[in-house]
């Protein structure tokens, strides 16, 4: 199930729920279901008998990931494991011990806000990593806009403004707080690429909506035009919120943009990487959650001009929204993605 | 969770060619492309990056990492180096160095 309990279904409930669920993102989003080859595939992918399971030889793809090292040592707000390591440790555990493909340098914190401060700090870690590792390093970190506001940043709350019917003073401090940011993700990304990083990663992108996708986006268009970094946009959801609703890209309303159309926004912006977000429905069983998210990520990659990488973390892809993650449904879930969904990276 | 992924669906990084092929990802190529790209700059054919044993030997022989700890072998930035003259790509890190050390 979506909040990871074991259930057991017939090879006829698991097709239904893989219809259903391909079914339900096309309607939402105007995109094509899977086709019949595709729900057999992944029917296939959920009857294999092993616990676990993996993609045929000669489909792997590339991983990146948000936060990387901080998931070793960090604790249980980012599903980390405690376990004492230093970033620098944690990198070289990950690329030597793991065979990942890419890794992150991150702060703790892992948002632009409370890095920016700490920037000469994450430009020697980074510079110190460079030396070390052989993998792609990016800086990863959270556009977060929510930071921006009351009562932990200095802007008014559009929380505590749409309630009472503020409405443009609610618009008027989430533009605000979107220049700032902007401006924030700007500075860190120029420090990276002078700390030699491969490339910056912008992660759980729009988790505050238009704006914040705004921000996000016109800073990728500045850090491509300055500098010599790759930029993964990695989104918050399937849906773009529209906090503010008014707000436009390229001639394209933000709020409402479906992952297809948010690829092509991210593409529009400069980026290099994609990476889209499909939340995980707690109260429907995995397989259906699973064809959902592949039928989104379908819709990106058959049209992509740039790699795309599914996010398929904790409550994302297809995987349980549950703290320790049943390793059956997350095989089977990056498999999907890969072999149906079509997508370049994890 | 993350482990996971690497083993199901990873290329495997340096124990293969995934930090190879991940590079020329950051460059726009798609992963057909990417591997493609790859293999030839090799001479390989694509099915042979994820080849671990058939990799590890030629990673070994071209010197551009090894996954095992193997002592004169090129490490870090210095294997960099030489992926960066194998794909024929600059690498940002590479570059730094090689202006701070005055090296063209």
């Amino acid at each position: 199930m979506g909040d990871g309990h074991a259930v057991t279904l017939t090879a006829d409930e698991l097709r239904r729920d893989l219809r259903d669920g391909s079914e339900q993102a096309a309607r939402r989003a105007h995109i094509p279901p899977l086709d019949d080859a595709d729900l057999e595939h992944l029917a296939d992918i959920f009857l294999h008998p092993g616990r676990v399971t993996g993609v045929e030889p000669g489909h792997e793809v590339i991983l990146t990931k948000d936060g990387c090292a901080n998931t070793l040592y960090s604790g249980q707000m980012s599903s980390g494991v405690g376990v004492p390591l230093s970033r620098e440790q944690g990198i070289r555990v990950m690329e030597r011990a793991f065979g990942f493909d890419t890794m992150e340098v991150g702060h703790p914190d892992y948002s632009f806000k409370p890095a920016k401060p700490l920037l000469a700090l994450e430009q020697l870690t980074m510079e110190q990593a460079q030396l070390d590792c052989i993998v792609p390093l990016f800086y990863g970190a959270m556009p977060n806009m929510g930071l921006y506001y009351r009562p932990d940043g200095p802007f008014d709350n559009p929380a505590d403004l749409l309630p009472d019917g503020r409405v443009e003073e609610a618009r008027d401090a989430q533009l605000e707080a979107a220049d700032r940011l902007r401006r924030d993700i700007l500075y860190v990304a120029r420090g990276m690429a002078d700390a030699g990083a491969d490339g910056i990663d912008l992660d759980t992108t729009a988790s505050a909506g238009d704006a914040e996708l705004l921000a996000s986006l016109q800073a990728v268009e500045q850090i491509v035009a300055t500098t010599d970094l790759a930029v993964e946009v990695g989104m918050a959801t399937e849906l773009v919120l529209g906090f503010h609703g008014g707000l436009e890209y390229g001639g394209r309303r933000l709020a409402g943009m479906w992952p297809h159309q948010q690829l092509a926004a991210v593409e529009a912006a400069g980026a290099h990487i994609f990476g889209p977000a499909v939340t995980t429905d707690t109260g429907r069983t995995s397989p259906w959650n699973v064809a959902r998210a592949c039928t989104f990520v379908k819709a990106c990659t058959r049209i992509a001009e740039i790699p795309v990488h599914a996010n398929v973390g904790m409550g994302v892809g297809g995987v349980p929204t549950v703290e320790v993650q049943p390793s059956d449904i997350v095989t089977r879930a990056g498999v999907a993605l890969v072999e149906v969904g079509g997508a370049d990276g994890l | 969770m993350s482990l996971c992924h690497a083993l199901a669906s990873g290329m495997g990084g340096i124990r293969t060619a995934g930090d190879l092929v991940a590079r020329m990802q950051l460059r726009k190529m798609r992963q057909p492309q990417a591997r493609r790209y790859v293999a030839d700059k090799l001479g390989v054919g694509v099915i042979d990056l994820t080849d671990s044993t058939l990799m590890r030997e030629l990673r070994a022989e071209l010197d551009i990492g090894v996954v095992t700890g193997v002592p004169g072998a090129a490490k870090g930035i210095a294997a960099k180096m030489n992926i960066a003259e194998l794909l024929d790509v600059p690498v940002g890190c590479v570059e730094k160095l090689r202006t701070r050390t005055r090296r063209t």
